[in-house]
């Protein structure tokens, strides 16, 4: 049994679609974080020095995802 | 979910979990509007807050013991960390900027934290709460690196590597990154914290409607309540260290 507008429909479709943007941000973090563990394994040295811009480049990265995140919570309770 | 949504997905039998309705805003003394100076939940767990850093940083380091107390060692790691990290990303001309960054941290991470405890309210999962902490570096780093380097701050858009054909557009770019700042600065933190607690809403009515197999989303709920203590720490870190970069940008703007 099928209910509601088609309003109602396209703005469930939209917030799925976001998912894709969190995707989006889920494979930045990871490349970030897994590029910061190669190189800490052939210089581990150094690698204590960076952490800092890695969770810098990291929270830049997993903005972009918040932001769609965002955009699935206007969609859902705002709009 | 509004109220049509929320009466057919009930009629249909289907799970009724509201996440969002622990960010309500409510008043504490009675009524239903929240006008300028209402005292509200919110109200409450900011005080909250700010107690407990002070009773953290300045009742808990008052002894001054050479063996310091559990609760002096707590102050005088914070302490350490957060002037380590100035020295490291901003330099050590920004440590004159201690006093403010260490205040943005402790109250960016007892606000989280006390987020965590069960009924409690997460002041820093509201924007409002967040872009004024933003906002508040924002102009501050502005109105620095403007009162220190003068009109040459104005060169931190100037990308002075960069081939000079390009250098226009860079320096718009530059531009447009710039006044997003505190955007991104807020909804970082705001976003983190609100996504965290409302994925633990979910998973915890999942308990509620699984009956007799409740262990199973108790034992994600507690797995994800970890996580979320991970993410409280972190999201209290990197708001800060984003505020040193912001103030290494004021200090130095040449690239």
């Amino acid at each position: 049994m099928m209910e509601g507008d088609i309003a109602e429909m396209g703005k469930f479709i939209g917030v799925g679609l976001t998912a894709i943007g969190m995707g989006g941000a889920a494979i930045g973090v990871g490349n970030i974080a897994g590029n910061f563990l190669s190189g800490a394994l052939r210089n581990p040295g150094a690698a204590a020095g960076q952490t800092a811009m890695l969770f810098i480049g990291i929270a830049f990265a997993e903005a972009l995802g918040i932001f769609s995140f965002l955009v699935a919570l206007l969609l859902m309770f705002a709009v | 979910m509004n109220e049509g949504n929320r009466i057919v997905a009930e009629a249909n039998g289907g799970l009724s979990i509201r996440p969002m309705d622990q960010f309500e805003v409510r008043p504490l003394f009675g009524g239903d509007t929240v006008g300028m100076f209402t005292i509200t939940n919110v109200t409450l767990w900011m005080a909250l807050t700010v107690l407990a850093v002070t009773l953290l940083m300045v009742v808990g380091a008052r002894g001054r013991a050479l063996v310091p107390t559990r609760g002096q060692s707590v102050a005088e790691m914070a302490y350490g960390f957060i002037y380590k990290m100035i020295e490291d990303v901003t330099g050590r001309d920004g440590l004159r900027y201690f006093p403010y960054i260490m205040t943005i941290f402790m109250f960016v991470l007892f606000a989280n934290l006390l987020g965590l405890i069960p009924w409690a309210f997460t002041t820093t999962s509201h924007f409002a709460v967040t872009a004024v902490l933003a906002l508040a570096v924002f102009i501050t780093v502005t109105v620095l690196g403007f009162v220190i380097n003068g009109a040459s701050f104005l060169r931190l858009f100037w990308v002075d590597s960069a081939p000079l054909a390009l250098r226009p557009i860079l320096a718009l770019i530059e531009l447009i990154s710039y006044f997003v700042r505190p955007v991104s600065h807020s909804i970082r933190l705001a976003g983190a914290m609100m996504a965290g607690h409302a994925v633990a809403k979910v998973f915890a009515g999942f308990a509620a409607a699984l009956g007799v197999a409740f262990f199973i989303p108790v034992l994600a709920v507690t797995a994800l309540y970890a996580l979320e203590l991970l993410v409280a720490v972190i999201q209290a870190y990197v708001f800060t260290i984003l505020t040193c970069v912001y103030l290494k940008d004021a200090l130095h703007p040449h690239h």
